[in-house]
């Protein structure tokens, strides 16, 4: 017989009853159910198909430790993929899937793995998919063996993160952390309670509720925060703790303004970590069959949630566990055939009552296999005298002894010592703001979160209060660890979730696979979403049989974040879509969208490509645009240009430090082009600098390097030159420029209305004024080749000065002109754009700016490496033009340029290409070797296996004299 | 050279970092700026110093002197003692002043 619901009992609340579907099938179970909970009331056995082998799963822990099988719940863009039903809380409409299963849960296909199993062991795929190549047989091994189906539809929901910074944050609240907690909560330190359940109170659940209940109530009177239905999944560096709540059940649908779950990043002073104890599986011939379950897992479903997973038991056990759990089925009216317990008789309460209650045991005997179909139908014991004997149940409740839930300890760098007594691995050395606190019995745990909270007290100095303490029951007699009961068969498993046997450790032994970190590569044990929570002691016990060393000598992987896993939604929270990366807006931006701007992102700035017209394709508008300018006027926004004020009697000698040219020679008044260099030689950046006062100096980087920059000189200030008087600032986003360019340029500046002596103000200089009513910064500089007027306002002016233009502009045809058009306005002069036409190899003297350099007198970041031999040496890179032979195809930015014969090696490349309206042909720029000494020859661009006939040219091929510049 | 985007930094950073200025702020507000106290030789020096400035780093274990920048805080450079093992915070000091005493620093 399969589970149902005991007609009475439980924590459960009876009268409000909740319809859920499993696999299709509707269902009932309670508020106050898990998922797995009351799928056992509804009878369900099998709950999925295992990893590899596709065998029958069920239920087997109540908690994090449950490693049968993983669920899908809920659909569409709210399914959440290989959830463990024992941590997902029931709720009205819920519906899980199976997962692994194909076509059908009782029918599944893939099934037959389990016949061709001993064909499957560790390292099978790899082994034997290798001729001709993995990759051909990868797909179909990856849908074989995966697990869970991504979401078919974007999640629509919600995701938030929340940072809180504590003096004291308590992982647990079972017996240990809420004694920790009461004892801390008055003594005036900070403290935030974590656990993962929906209700504090960890194993106290099974012997004194009523405690646990009272202990919160406390808690929350004394203003202590607890997060409940909060998982911490990792402990990092400087006392940072990662917890994700669950805020909605998963799959549930949400209502408006909620969130389904949240990060918290803890900044605690102190972690007291007290996450209890993981009860251990025992290894036996199929152990893994549906029915066989943990014994503290069984007395849960019994106690909490008044379900009877089976109804006639075989306990198997090396420790009391068994015999509380025995006492319990009988006390719910169950049947227990017989304990089947490792040790030589003992004595000890448990033991007692299990006997008093008349429970047949088996002193020094083994549970070896279980038999069945479905399901377990029954259970083969070796026993004491060496016969064996069959017993016949539908259930197996094993106890394999208690792992402290060292993770998060072991996650900040605790290193774990062997307790031979208790046959665990435990915390040993000390860690940095870290306490652990955890017992064996509720009376140990209690005195371990008493003690760890007087230490943490005393951290603060502050003392603890004493704590009325939980009914704790008497202490068990010692266990005996009992790490393989039968191994032989193929079918013990050491890590269900994995599909790791007995065998697989064996032959991981045998293929000298014997450190513990390979063999957890070897076999994937304990890499599944257990994260050896149940399978990591089993499978270091096997190894240490097979290698003959003891379980400390074979020694623990060092555990690794996520302690459970948790969702991407949660880690990107709300950074997705538009707050991925939120991208700078421009003062203006709805005045262009005003005119039809196309805007794409241009280093961050959401800026104008382009201004279609109705009906108008790409390729006209950028020729109509690069037209206006050259015959009439446009306007562009120019506003992300960074700007840098420097004012200070040092601000020329920064300068001069930052930059190839010699910019304190610049006269007031006056705009200088300069190239700022790495200190390995290479560009950094271009721009122009302009000279507004004798120490007040305006530095105009790319708009993509304005931040580098500005850090740069602030570090230079800062820790380099701080005797220099010099202050740098900032100010891009203070100004909004638009640029006036193209012959009418100056016409319709003058109409604007401003009192700067334009008819004075040459190419390269600038002049500080009113324009249009507006205080502005004018600069004639130009990157466009056509008379060019930068007009500075406020940002908050940009409006007025936007519209003063276009109210004046109508008479002179003005256009508005997108980015896409300057960029080939600047390719038909040759300006080169940093990053696009130099890389992290270009010199100053690879774009024909190493003249100057031998006659500046003072240092600059940058100069002394540029006399090493690299930097000096001939066939280099250089920047030139290139023209197509046929004088009509454009060519291909990126293709490498060839010369001579047209043969590999590369002799450069393409770095920016168009077609120039301009011009009426193709123009294109690039780096080519000993590219200047070779103006004129010919080469071949290659586009694939296409060569294009061309010819290196100069870089500039619009107005090469300048004249419209200074026109 | 071009530092990320400040959002994609904030939960891959963790430690918590003593700014002289500010008191003890989150990482993800800092820039590294390199090793400490590598004086700059001028222009007359051979290629083997000029590569050795340019290349080579001392690559210490245990306590290393490094250069801060509280950059979406208080914009102030300053010193700090790391160790790069346990990836305590060990000392922070200004940026004209010498290493404390705690740090014997290895010759390169």
């Amino acid at each position: 017989m399969t589970g149902f619901r005991l007609p009475s009992g439980g924590q459960i609340d009876r009268s409000q009853p909740l319809s859920f579907q499993f696999d299709g099938t509707a269902m009932t179970g309670y508020s106050g159910d898990t998922l797995a909970s009351a799928l056992l009331a509804n009878g369900v056995r099998t709950v999925g198909r295992s990893f590899k082998y596709h065998r029958r799963r069920g239920i087997v822990g109540a908690g994090v430790e449950d490693a049968g099988a993983l669920v899908t719940v809920g659909t569409a863009g709210r399914s959440v993929p290989n959830l463990k039903p024992a941590t997902v809380p029931l709720y009205e409409g819920l519906v899980a899937t199976p997962v692994n299963v194909w076509p059908s849960l009782e029918m599944d296909v893939r099934a037959l793995h389990q016949w061709i199993a001993p064909l499957l062991p560790a390292g099978f795929y790899n082994k034997t998919f290798t001729w001709p190549s993995w990759h051909l047989f990868e797909g179909a091994i990856r849908r074989a063996a995966g697990f869970g189906t991504a979401p078919s539809a974007p999640d629509p929901d919600r995701y938030a993160k929340a940072h809180l910074s504590v003096d004291v944050a308590i992982v647990g609240a079972g017996p240990a952390g809420l004694t920790a907690a009461l004892a801390l909560a008055t003594s005036g330190v900070s403290v935030v309670v974590i656990d993962a359940n929906p209700r504090p109170g960890g194993s106290l659940a099974l012997t004194d509720p009523a405690w646990a209940r009272e202990a919160s109530a406390t808690l929350s009177r004394a203003g202590v925060r607890v997060l409940t239905n909060s998982t911490a999944f990792g402990l990092y560096d400087h006392g940072l703790l990662g917890v994700v709540e669950q805020c909605a059940p998963p799959g549930a649908e949400l209502s408006a303004g909620r969130v389904r779950e949240r990060l918290w990043l803890i900044r605690a002073a102190r972690c007291l970590l007290a996450p209890g104890l993981i009860e251990r599986p025992l290894v036996f011939a199929n152990n893994d069959r549906p029915g066989v379950m943990l014994a503290q897992a069984v007395r849960r479903y019994l106690t909490v949630y008044g379900v009877a997973p089976a109804q006639r038991w075989v306990i198997a056990t090396v420790g009391d566990e068994g015999h509380r759990c025995a006492v319990d089925l009988l006390a719910a009216g169950l049947d227990v055939a017989a304990i089947v317990d490792h040790r030589a008789a003992v004595t000890s309460p448990a033991v007692a009552a299990a006997t008093a209650a008349g429970i047949p045991i088996e002193w020094q005997a083994r549970l070896t296999a279980t038999l069945g179909r479905r399901g377990v139908e029954g259970a083969r014991i070796a026993l004491a005298s060496g016969s064996t004997r069959t017993v016949a149940c539908t259930g197996v409740a094993v106890h394999g002894g208690w792992s402290p839930t060292v993770h998060l300890y072991s996650q900040a760098g605790g290193r774990l010592a062997w307790d031979d007594a208790r046959a665990a691995f435990v915390p040993s050395t000390p860690v940095a703001r870290v306490e652990t606190a955890f017992g064996w019995s509720v009376g140990e745990a209690c005195a371990a979160g008493a003690a760890a909270a007087a230490r943490v007290a005393q951290a603060f100095q502050r003392s603890t209060v004493a704590v009325a303490l939980p009914t704790a029951p008497p202490a068990d007699a010692p266990l005996q660890p009992l790490w393989e009961a039968s191994g032989a068969e193929a079918s013990a498993f050491v890590d269900l979730l994995s599909d790791v046997t007995a065998r697989d450790i064996r032959l991981a032994a045998q293929e000298n696979y014997v450190s513990v970190e390979h063999l957890k590569r070897y076999t994937t044990t304990g890499m599944a979403p257990d994260q050896g929570k149940t399978s990591n002691l089993p499978a270091l016990a096997l190894m240490a049989a097979a290698t003959d060393r003891t379980i400390p000598e074979v020694g623990t992987t060092r555990f690794r974040p996520p302690f459970e896993p948790i969702s991407l939604g949660v880690l990107a929270h709300s950074r997705r879509g538009a707050l991925l990366a939120p991208s700078l807006t421009l003062p203006l931006a709805r005045e262009h969208l005003g005119l039809g701007a196309e805007m794409e992102e241009y280093g961050r700035w959401q800026r104008p490509a382009l201004y279609p017209r109705r009906g108008e394709r790409r390729e006209e508008t950028l020729v109509r645009e690069v037209l206006a300018v050259r015959n009439g006027v446009g306007v562009f926004d120019a506003s992300p240009l960074g700007k840098i004020e420097l004012t200070g009697p040092d601000a020329a000698r920064l300068l001069d430090f930052i930059s190839v040219q010699t910019l304190s020679t610049l006269p007031v008044g006056r705009v200088r082009y300069h190239v700022m260099l790495t200190e390995t030689g290479t560009v950094l950046d271009d721009g122009v600098c302009a000279r507004l006062g004798p120490e007040h100096f305006l530095l105009s980087p790319s708009s993509a390097m304005a931040s580098t920059v500005a850090t740069l000189l602030d570090e230079l200030l800062q820790c380099d030159f701080p005797a220099w008087r010099c202050l740098a600032t900032a100010v891009t986003q203070g100004w909004a420029v638009l640029t006036l360019t193209g012959p009418n340029a100056l016409a319709l500046l003058s109409a604007l209305g401003t009192d700067l002596p334009l008819s004075t103000l040459p190419h390269m200089s600038i002049a500080t004024g009113r324009v249009a009513g507006l205080p502005a910064r004018v600069a004639r500089v130009s990157f466009t080749g056509e008379a060019s007027y930068e007009i500075a306002v406020p940002s908050t002016a940009a409006q007025t000065l936007w519209h003063a233009i276009w109210a004046a502009g109508t008479v002179f045809d003005l256009q508005p002109i997108g980015l896409e058009s300057v960029l080939v306005l600047r390719l038909e002069k040759g300006y080169l754009i940093h990053g696009v036409d130099t890389d992290g190899e270009t010199t100053p003297d690879d774009l024909g700016y190493g003249g100057g350099i031998a006659r500046k007198a003072s240092d600059f970041i940058g100069r002394r490496s540029l006399l090493r031999p690299e930097q000096r040496r001939s066939g280099r890179r250089q920047l030139v033009g290139l023209t197509p032979e046929d004088g009509v195809t454009v060519l291909p930015a990126g293709g490498h340029v060839l010369l001579d014969d047209g043969t590999p090696p590369s002799d450069g490349w393409v770095t920016s290409s168009a077609y120039s309206p301009t011009l009426a042909r193709p123009v294109a720029i690039g780096l080519v070797a000993d590219g200047r000494a070779r103006m004129g020859a010919r080469c071949q661009i290659a586009d694939g296996d296409r060569r294009i006939p061309a010819r290196i040219a100069a870089l500039c091929a619009w107005d090469p004299e300048g004249r419209r510049l200074h026109g | 050279m071009k530092p990320p985007l400040l959002a994609s930094r904030i939960e891959a950073t963790m430690h918590l970092i003593p700014c002289p200025y500010c008191g003890p702020r989150a990482e993800w507000e800092f820039q590294w700026g390199g090793e400490a106290h590598r004086p700059r030789p001028d222009l007359s020096a051979d290629d083997a110093t000029w590569a050795q400035y340019l290349f080579e780093r001392r690559n210490t274990r245990g306590p290393a002197l490094e250069r801060w920048v509280h950059r979406y805080g208080c914009g102030q450079w300053f010193h700090l003692v790391r160790d790069t093992v346990s990836h305590e915070v060990l000392a922070v000091y200004g940026v004209e002043d010498r290493p404390p005493d705690l740090v014997v620093e290895p010759t390169p």
